[in-house]
């Protein structure tokens, strides 16, 4: 145990995700030995963000303002609407360079077991955006894992009526062998998802 | 330090670290582990596929003394049921709900092969689609109950075992008491359930199928109103994921 403010310091670090006491530890030696200008600077930005950072009302992604900066753009095609997990995909996304359309963040998947269902997540918002028919493609781009693949099949079941006159075509993310791999390396499953995903190719 | 070799069911997967999780699976032989899979959510993981919960998998495990969790080595799937079961909600619903039986009615390193066989044989009945999900749910909870010694009664009295007349079933449902209960034995509170309510909580635990498939939606509802109840009753604490069920 340390002295005071030392020991909050600590503490407080050590309630960061992934941070252990041990890493709590040194990270706070680092900021004891580190320049005061840039401690400075680090706790301002806490700040910062804690004051100014919230959550698009129209998305739900993080954003500086109301909308954030992809809602905004005017040159975004708001006719495809890209439905993710958390912000952190539309991140992942983006960097692609493949995809000019709007994105929904749900906040989660769909996960019974830890208490997540459709009310905890931001599917009335989606709803809600879909309602007024400008959307014409929905692409459910949330992880392909267990919870991931549930939400996306709860999704297309919800938005089911929407699509039957033809105004809305729901596309969901291809899965299959990672780029740069060997076939023999990879697993049955994702070997099976790439074969039922397959695609016609043009000679 | 040791190799273990064991086949098991993947109950629950937890984010750990960047790329890690902590597998909770009902093994064969060892009962209910958590084990830590390295570097599984990596897209270039060799098995992060293979150990999504409900998958049937053949495993192998790096322990050694003093260390908390082992490590999965390596897993070949022997039955990928989490395909099958995603793509129906009500039946994803359902499903996860039996992990988390699972799950709370074992014992952590307690070898537990009846409740093993029973959750493997209740994800097979959800798969086949035979059975509607909520049912073959409720009949999994009764007789994971039963296994874990809290068999419900749904004909004899549960408080002094006398049996009803005429081959009827006694229609006071008590939870302390552990089922139907005869006017005698009738605590206060007891509920009173239909008559074909009960026929139907018989027939789930007995696994007489074709009386359960046949039964009216209200029933249903009202039966697995009392089976989430007494299941409750016996964790003391409710399974999260019950509240989330999709009953059709």
């Amino acid at each position: 145990m340390y002295e005071g403010v030392v020991q909050d310091l600590i503490d407080e670090l050590g309630r960061l995700p992934n941070i252990g006491p041990k890493s709590a530890q040194r990270i706070a030696f680092h900021l004891l030995q580190a320049d005061p200008v840039d401690v400075k600077r680090l706790a301002e930005t806490l700040l910062k963000v804690k004051e100014t950072v919230r959550f698009c009302e129209v998305c739900g992604n993080v954003a500086a303002a109301e909308r954030c900066r992809i809602c905004l753009d005017p040159r975004r095609d708001a006719s495809v609407l890209c439905v993710v997990e958390e912000s952190k995909d539309v991140v992942a996304i983006e960097k692609t360079r493949e995809f000019r359309g709007r994105y929904h963040v749900l906040g989660g998947a769909l996960s019974p077991i830890e208490g997540i269902g459709p009310d905890e997540l931001r599917v009335r918002e989606l709803m809600a955006r879909l309602a007024d028919g400008v959307v014409t493609e929905l692409i459910l781009a949330t992880d392909p894992n267990m919870e991931g693949e549930a939400t996306a099949s709860f999704l297309a079941r919800m938005v089911k009526p929407l699509t039957a006159d033809g105004s809305l075509r729901v596309t969901r993310l291809a899965s299959g062998l990672p780029v740069g791999g060997d076939l023999e390396y990879a697993d049955e499953v994702t070997l099976g998802r790439a074969f039922a995903g397959r695609r016609k190719i043009d000679g | 330090m040791s190799l273990h070799r064991d086949d098991g069911i993947v109950l629950r997967a937890q984010k750990l670290g960047e790329a890690d999780r902590v597998i909770t699976m009902l093994t064969r032989e060892r009962g209910r582990l958590r084990l830590v899979a390295k570097g599984v959510r990596r897209t270039t993981s060799k098995f992060g596929a293979r150990l999504e919960p409900f998958a049937h998998v053949d495993f192998q495990t790096f322990e050694r003394e003093n260390r908390a969790l082992g490590m999965i080595t390596q897993a070949e799937t022997i039955a990928p049921y989490g395909g099958q079961v995603v793509g129906d909600y009500a039946r994803y619903t359902a499903g996860t709900a039996m992990l988390e039986t699972a799950e709370r009615l074992t014992e952590e390193g307690e070898p537990a092969l009846q409740q093993y066989l029973l959750l493997l044989g209740g994800l097979r009945a959800l798969v086949g689609g035979e059975h509607a999900p909520g049912l073959v749910l409720d009949a999994f909870i009764l007789r994971s109950l039963s296994i874990a010694g809290y068999a419900p009664s749904f004909r004899d009295c549960a408080g002094c075992g006398n049996e009803p007349d005429d081959g009827m079933a006694w229609r006071f449902f008590s939870l302390p008491a552990g089922g139907v209960v005869c006017p005698a034995c009738k605590p206060g509170g007891a509920a009173v359930p239909q008559q074909a309510t009960v026929d139907l909580l018989g027939a789930l635990l007995a696994g007489e199928w074709e009386s359960a498939d046949a039964s009216e939606p209200r029933h249903r509802r009202e039966a697995s109103g009392l089976v989430a109840a007494y299941l409750q009753w016996h964790l003391e604490r409710g399974l999260r994921s019950l509240r989330l069920v999709e009953r059709q």
